[in-house]
Parts: structure tokens; C-alpha cells; sequence
């Protein structure tokens, strides 16, 4: 009985006005957001919370995991074979195209040797898993098993095997977060394959994407395919990003209105690919220097930049 | 304390490992992939509602402040928006809790359910504020199930206050 609490409450003693408490906390509060949305000083604080909380999530979700596997093992063995065969089919039709990819990368390297040009960085990475969707309702997130331990590093792009997925944003310990391209205001520059014509693709946040101030008689048609424009130093150039689906030209707006769906599967569970950060492209020239002149420094890097960047919408 | 101020129930003292223990499960609820479903009541704000309106002088602002933190992080939201909606939500609990205990349980649910709205209107000013996307009508719907959680709730959280049935003579409580 030691343990219940028999005492009278303090008459004198009750701490701080609770109005006060009030205005601290909400005071705290505030300055909380403030320095986490505009300055994103409150990463060390947010990883060791995280220290709690990660385990208790990855408790939370081991229930739906291990149903999920269950599910898989007593999958019927003629899923299983069908699924088998379909691979091994898909496997075969793009055997071809791989076995001369490679001759082709080194033909291409030899290529753009020849032409003084940057050599492509191939493209590396490492495999995560999705772990979970992060709960916040005002953003698209998701949660990969991979981390600072795994070398992980904030502004990473991610891909999965059909184009790009999203950019790792907070890097803790032992998982990441991965900010979707579908995520409000996510950009990703772009490029369409079919002409070349360089824009940069926001997020709308209902898993849709739209192509930004885009004249209103720009060549954009429904089904061109975006691809990354590698113009921004982070995503590579050339993976396939989105797919135009419907173009909206009113003649009272300047700009056409171009919703595009993502390509790769950016809001299904599953595996993927964290590619290693890109070298750093060329720097920019400083434009007093290239307007007085200094021709023979200057005049090559210019040169190289561009065919680098109209390279990609070759593929 | 009695369920309400007005049944002749006497309750025994509410033990602090008790309160730990409901705001780990409520913590560990909210992290369940179920609460993506519409209309699953955030279980924290619900727990800390019903603290705050039980033992105002244990839990707190403080309380608020803190579990708030781990969800801002759990939620991979922005820092600072649990907290100021689970603060709001214990200041107003709190000062509300000597008048909402007067009253019979159905009659509390309804005091309680604009505490709880308060939870996710704030959160969802903060989140638009910071330029987020807009969540969709069903995110608000949730208060409403916690305020129907309310009766389940007070009887399960208050189970370990009940007294033995057999009452003792000699003893005065």
C-alpha cells in the first residue's frame, strides 16, 4: 500500500501557473517547427529520438510482416511455377538487349573519349527494402532498411526496376527516409525522350506529377516519356521518371497544364535501389569571366556540358 | 476519485507505472500499419486526453510535450507538430476535467470530443502552414470514434482502481 498515493494535494506547492506551462511549451513548439522546416537544424535531436522509436515501430509492424510471409509460404506451388516461367521468359527476351549493352557502354565511353566529352558515370547502388510508410498524412514518405551503416547519405536518388522512386532525405543509424517523387513540391528535372525539350516535374501529392510552366505551345504530347535531364548533379541522367498523361491548354493561362503519372511503382511496398552519389558535374561558369573572355580556359568546359546533357535524351 | 463525482464509487489511487504502461501501449498502437485505416483514433492524443482529464496533477503538459516528440519522430512529421496539438489537447483536458467528471459517462464523451478535434485541426493548420498536401476530409473523422471510445476506455484505464469485492468492516476505505 506504500505505493498509493494517500497525501493531500499541495495547497501551496502546485508549480508554475498551468497558463504559463501553456505558453512555454507553445512557445518551445513553435520554434521547434521554425528550426526544423526552414533551418533542419533538429536532425541530431530527431536521431536520437529515433533511437526509441525505430525498435518500437519495427515491433509494430513485425504482426503485418510476419502474416505477409506466412501468406507466402503457403503460396500454391503453381503461383509459384507460373511466376517462375514468366521470369525466366522476361529473362530471356532481354538477354539480347543486356548482352549488348555492355559492348555498347564501352563503344559508347570509347565515343565520347574521341569527342572530349564526360564519360557517363555508371550507374551503382544498393539494394533496400521498404520497411514501412511514414505515418504523415501531409507528405509522402517511405521507411528502407538501409542507413549510415550502409554508407547511406541524404540526396541520394532511388529507382526501382522501372524509373525513379524518390530522394533519401534523413539518413538515421539503420533505416532512411525516402521523400517520393509524388511527394508535394519533390522536383526532379526532366527531359522528354521524344525531342529533348528540358523541364523540371513537381509532385502534386495525390500520386501525380505535373510539368511545371511549360508554355502553352510547347511540344508536349499525351504518353511522351519523361526521362532525368541529370542537369541538377544528383539523379543521373537518363532514367525514365514519368509518362504524360493529359494536357490541359486553356487560352486565358500562359501555361499549359501537363499531369503526368510515375513511371515506376512509387507508392506499391517492395524493393529498391539506392544509387551511389554522382561525381560533381562541371562547374558553372562565372558569367563575368565568360562574358570578357578567356576563351581558351573557359570555351571547353561549356562545350562539355552541353552535348552532356543532350546525351541523355538519346536512349 | 469516483467514476463520476456524482456515483458513490470510491476509487482506489491510480498507480504511475499504470499511466507509463497505457502511454507505451497507446504509443505502440499508434504505430500499428492499422493507422493509415480512416477513422482509427489517434490513441496517444485519446490516452493523454483521458489522463489529463483523470489526474491532471500526475499528467500534464509535460506528459504531452514529450510523447509528442516521439511521434513527431515516429511520424517522420514535422518537429514540433504533435507537440503542440497534444499540449493544446492537455491544457484545455486539464482545465476542463473539474467540470466533465460531474457528468454521467455518455454526457463526458460529448465534452470530450471537441478536445480531441482540437488534435487534428491543429496539426492539419501546422502541416499546411509548412506547405504540405491536403490529407482529405476523413482525416478529421476520427475524434468522433474516440469520443465513442470514450466509455470502453474509462472502464478498461480505471480497472485497476476498482476495489476488492470483498469489503473489509474495519477498513475506513
Amino acid at each position: 500500500m506504500a505505493a498509493f498515493d494517500h497525501s493531500p494535494p499541495p495547497f501551496f506547492k502546485q508549480g508554475p501557473a498551468p497558463l504559463a506551462l501553456l505558453t512555454l511549451y507553445v512557445a518551445i513548439s513553435i520554434s521547434l517547427m521554425v528550426l526544423d522546416a526552414k533551418f533542419r537544424y533538429l536532425d541530431m535531436a530527431r536521431q536520437a529520438v529515433a533511437v526509441v522509436t525505430h525498435p518500437l515501430q519495427q515491433l509494430a509492424h513485425a504482426p503485418a510482416r510476419g502474416i505477409a510471409q506466412a501468406g507466402e509460404y503457403f503460396q500454391s506451388v503453381g503461383t509459384l511455377q507460373d511466376e517462375n516461367q514468366r521470369l525466366k521468359h522476361a529473362k530471356l527476351e532481354m538477354a539480347p538487349t543486356l548482352l549488348r549493352l555492355q559492348q555498347l557502354e564501352a563503344e559508347n565511353t570509347r565515343l565520347r573519349r574521341l569527342l572530349a566529352v564526360h564519360e557517363r558515370q555508371p550507374a551503382g547502388g544498393q539494394v533496400a527494402q521498404i520497411l514501412y510508410t511514414a505515418r504523415d498524412p501531409f507528405s509522402r514518405r517511405v521507411i528502407v532498411d538501409k542507413g549510415q551503416q550502409d554508407k547511406v547519405g541524404a540526396g541520394l536518388p532511388v529507382v526501382d526496376d522501372a524509373g525513379i522512386v524518390g530522394q533519401v532525405t534523413r539518413v538515421y543509424p539503420f533505416v532512411s527516409e525516402i521523400t517520393l517523387i509524388t511527394d508535394k513540391d519533390q522536383a526532379v528535372p526532366v527531359q522528354i525522350v521524344r525531342n529533348g525539350l528540358r523541364s523540371v516535374v513537381f509532385g502534386l501529392g495525390n500520386g501525380q506529377l505535373e510539368l511545371r510552366f511549360m508554355p502553352a505551345n510547347a511540344d508536349v504530347q499525351e504518353g511522351d516519356v519523361l526521362v532525368t535531364s541529370g542537369l541538377d548533379g544528383i539523379f543521373q541522367p537518363g532514367f525514365p521518371v514519368a509518362k504524360v498523361a493529359r494536357i490541359e491548354r486553356e487560352a486565358s493561362y500562359s501555361f499549359a497544364r501537363i499531369l503526368c503519372v510515375p513511371v515506376a511503382g512509387v507508392e506499391n511496398f517492395g524493393e529498391v535501389m539506392i544509387l551511389a552519389a554522382r561525381t560533381a558535374p562541371a562547374p558553372r561558369p562565372e558569367p563575368s569571366e565568360a562574358v570578357e573572355g578567356a576563351p581558351e580556359d573557359k570555351a571547353p568546359k561549356a562545350k562539355k556540358r552541353r552535348p552532356g546533357a543532350r546525351g541523355a535524351g538519346g536512349h | 476519485m469516483q467514476t463520476t463525482f456524482s456515483s458513490s464509487r470510491i476509487l482506489l489511487p491510480v498507480r504511475p507505472w499504470f499511466i507509463a504502461l497505457s502511454m507505451i501501449v497507446a504509443v505502440l498502437l499508434n504505430l500499428l500499419p492499422t493507422a493509415w485505416w480512416p477513422g482509427v483514433p489517434d490513441w496517444v492524443a485519446l490516452v493523454l486526453c483521458f489522463w489529463s482529464v483523470r489526474e491532471f496533477r500526475k499528467v500534464g503538459m509535460g506528459w504531452a510535450f514529450i510523447l509528442g516528440a516521439v511521434m513527431d519522430v515516429a511520424d517522420a512529421s514535422l518537429m514540433g507538430q504533435h507537440t503542440l496539438a497534444y499540449v493544446l489537447l492537455a491544457y484545455f483536458a486539464s482545465s476542463l476535467s473539474r467540470r466533465v467528471l460531474w457528468f454521467p459517462l455518455l454526457q463526458q464523451a460529448l465534452q470530450i470530443l471537441p478536445l480531441l478535434a482540437i488534435v487534428p485541426l491543429v496539426q492539419f493548420a501546422v502541416g499546411m502552414l509548412a506547405g504540405g498536401q491536403f490529407p482529405g476530409l476523413l482525416y478529421f473523422a476520427w475524434p468522433l470514434v474516440g469520443a465513442l471510445l470514450w466509455v470502453p476506455l474509462t472502464f478498461l484505464l480505471l480497472l485497476p482502481q476498482h476495489q476488492p469485492v470483498e469489503r473489509d468492516a474495519n477498513r475506513p476505505i
